[in-house]
């Protein structure tokens, strides 16, 4: 028996399946697209592929596409998954997971093993993978390469937290010539301001914290965010499944 | 409806645009009330009164002016009934609870104000409301900052008198109340052309203390174990009783309380054991204002209590009766309403006790924090009440939002994850 969990964000489906003993045994990821319908039939095409079948498999949606998977037998939403998936790869039942997705941030507080309380952002996507995609794209480059830039620049800011204000601010850095790595400095040095002030509610002084989300793979976040935080950022390169790993380990508890 | 073209004509109304509203009301209604099962039978009165919301009551307003009667409009619960209809008035609850009214608001106000505001302001300058084109009067109150200002563009077009409220709850401010409440009532008996005797304001009291006590009786039964009407049924009542006339909406209550307290005894739910209760607390719900308890009751859960202005807020606590004379009468309500707990006061505690003490009550697994968008006001105190509900071991979800929809998919992602939150 495999263990299905299938995370439809904004930006990426990431997918995770268990084996009998809970051991990750295939990790995907793909690019959402237009359309979360047809990302869940491509999802279920590539499982079948690999020799899983959806229909037969314990299976859980999460994401803000999971009411678009025909083949799961349960919704849960993206907290909860995170949750779980960030206790299971930090081996702890206690944390203070903050998530940078595509179109949200959250911080979730989970107290023996159970989510205690959480924060997630409004309609607006200063401090979110979205802020990061839009402004990279202005400056015509990956927003990895932007993440990776920014540890070499400085002393630059961006004061507007709306995305649209603040690429226009952006456009106008460029046209004064200001150095790329600089304006990348301020992108990320926005998005971490965020979302450590976001986090204050919930995070206290010192606390180590988990990352988990898209963003966890570029190291100089991170290490910003730690600096902001001015706390332990953990991450794993699994940690960008964590909403997934949650699903399929909510999928090992259905009985078909 | 088309009966009720003629009435709306001859109140001036856009008739075009509110063809529109007229067009849109109806299916958000079958949406998100027919489609609810198990229904109280007795909700059949509201879902007439809603189905006809901009025609019958407002025909009947306009008949009792045709026999001298004056029709004074109001936005908030603390403007004391009582005195109006001691006078032979009949009060009409105004605030505007639709993202529909919100670009005629806008269009005066700053964007930057409270959907509430922005609504009431819109529904009369924008004439696609008939009660805000009835009304003879608006009465206007200096709670927040948002209103004050607003009752200065409403008052370029319609008669509009302003009372004071006090923000703090020390004796000084009662008595101050209590003056204000005289001045309120001289200007009522000037409208109306009767005069407020100790006889017709007693009237007046027993009749709104009803009608409070039948609204207490609904909610009382949400209360049971087995709940036996949904929130959003309830919030109908609540949203309702601001328009009705005050004897037929308690004897409607009342009736409906009645079922519900048979219901509790045969052991009939509108909801399967084991759903999780959660109480919403913060800024009123003006009709047809049904988002929250619509996501809620979607996402498996069941609102049991409202402690907002459009629940809780404005029903508890009655009128002191028996008093002699019309000064102990105008102190009598003066205290009843300044026992009301608006996030308007500084300091504020008795909210947030009344909180603890609700949820307590009514059994809640949770608490939902709702606030409008750009209220000040409910927006800094939520964190006062989410930092004593956790105290208190309630978990809390703060919620703020506004009329539109675009954030439903948003909510329900954050109201699910706070259900499964409570396991
Ligand atoms: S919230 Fe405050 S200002 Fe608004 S109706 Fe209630 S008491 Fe009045
Ligand atoms: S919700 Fe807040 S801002 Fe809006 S009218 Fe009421 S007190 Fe004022």
């Amino acid at each position: 028996m495999n263990y299905i969990g299938i995370d439809i964000g904004s930006t990426c489906a990431k997918v995770v399946v268990l084996d009998e003993q809970k051991n990750v045994c295939l990790e995907m990821v793909q690019p959402t697209g237009w359309s979360s319908v047809d990302t869940a039939e491509e999802i279920k095409k590539k499982l079948l592929a690999e020799g899983i079948d959806p229909d037969a498999s314990p299976c859980v949606a999460t994401g803000y596409g999971r009411v678009s998977v025909p083949y799961a037998n349960k919704m849960i939403t993206e907290i909860t998954c995170h949750a779980m998936g960030a206790l299971k790869i930090n081996h702890s039942q206690d944390a203070l997971v903050i998530d940078i997705g595509g179109q949200d941030t959250k911080i979730i507080r989970i107290e023996e093993g159970m989510v205690k309380d959480f924060i997630m952002n409004d309609k607006c996507s200063a401090g979110t993978g979205r802020f990061l995609e839009v402004m990279a794209n202005s400056m015509g480059m990956r927003p990895d390469e932007l993440c990776t830039l920014a540890e070499t620049g400085g002393g630059v800011t961006i004061s507007s937290m709306c995305t649209v204000f603040a690429e226009s601010e952006v456009i106008s850095l460029i046209g004064r010539g200001e150095p790329k790595e600089n304006i990348a400095f301020a992108v990320v040095d926005s998005i971490v301001s965020k979302v450590a002030s976001q986090a204050s509610r919930l995070h206290e002084k010192g606390e180590a914290v988990c990352l988990t989300g898209g963003l966890c793979d570029c190291e100089y976040v991170c290490k910003a965010l730690e600096k902001k935080l001015q706390s332990q950022v953990i991450t794993s390169p699994q940690a960008r499944y964590a909403g997934a790993l949650g699903a399929a380990l909510a999928a090992a508890k259905i009985k078909l | 409806m088309a009966n009720y073209v003629e009435m709306w004509k001859e109140l001036g109304m856009d008739l075009e645009n509110h063809d529109n509203l007229c067009a849109v009301l109806p299916v958000a209604y079958g949406d998100v009330y027919l489609s609810q099962e198990n229904r109280p039978e007795g909700m059949a009165f509201w879902d007439m009164v809603v189905a006809d919301i901009h025609g019958i009551r407002p025909a009947e307003l306009i008949e009792a002016q045709k026999n001298g009667q004056k029709v004074f409009g109001t936005f908030c619960v603390y403007v004391p009934d009582e005195v109006v209809i001691a006078a032979n008035g009949i009060v009409t609850g105004l605030c505007g609870g639709s993202q529909f009214w919100v670009p005629d608001g806008e269009a005066v106000l700053p964007k930057g104000t409270c959907p509430l505001i922005k609504a009431s302001v819109g529904a009369r300058l924008g004439k696609t409301c008939p009660f805000f084109r009835i009304a003879d009067m608006y009465v206007g109150e200096t709670t927040c900052d948002g209103k004050k200002k607003a009752w200065e563009i409403l008052g370029t077009d319609v008669p509009m008198h302003v009372m004071d409220i006090p923000q703090m709850k020390r004796e000084k401010d009662i008595v101050k109340w209590t003056e204000e409440i005289k001045d309120f009532a001289a200007i009522v008996e000037k409208v109306t052309g009767k005069e407020i005797t100790a006889e017709s304001l007693e009237a007046a009291i027993k009749l709104i203390n009803e009608k409070r006590k039948a609204m207490a009786r609904v909610y009382e039964a949400r209360k049971a174990e087995n709940i036996p009407i949904s929130g959003k049924d309830a919030l109908l009542m609540s949203q309702i009783a601001f328009f009705d006339d005050p004897a037929r909406c308690a004897m409607m209550c009342n009736k409906l309380a009645d079922e519900l307290e048979q219901r509790i005894a045969d052991g009939v739910s509108v909801f399967p054991a084991g759903t999780k209760r959660i109480m919403l607390t913060g800024t009123p719900m003006a009709i047809p204002n049904w988002k929250l308890h619509h996501i809620i009751e979607t996402s498996g859960a069941a609102v049991v209590c409202e402690e907002t202005c459009t629940g809780t807020r404005y029903f508890e606590g009655q009128v002191e009766e028996g008093k002699a004379t019309l000064d102990e009468q105008y102190r009598a309500i003066a205290e009843r309403y300044m026992g009301i707990n608006c996030a308007c006061f500084t300091p504020n505690s008795g909210r947030v006790d009344d909180i603890i003490r609700l949820a307590k009550e009514y059994k809640v697994d949770g608490v939902i924090d709702v606030n409008l968008k750009f209220c000040c006001l409910y927006d800094t105190e939520g964190y006062t009440v989410e930092a004593a509900l956790k105290e208190a071991g309630i978990p809390v979800l703060g919620i703020e939002t506004d009329y539109a929809d675009e954030d439903s998919e948003q909510l329900k992602t954050r109201i699910e994850a706070f259900i499964e939150m409570l396991g």
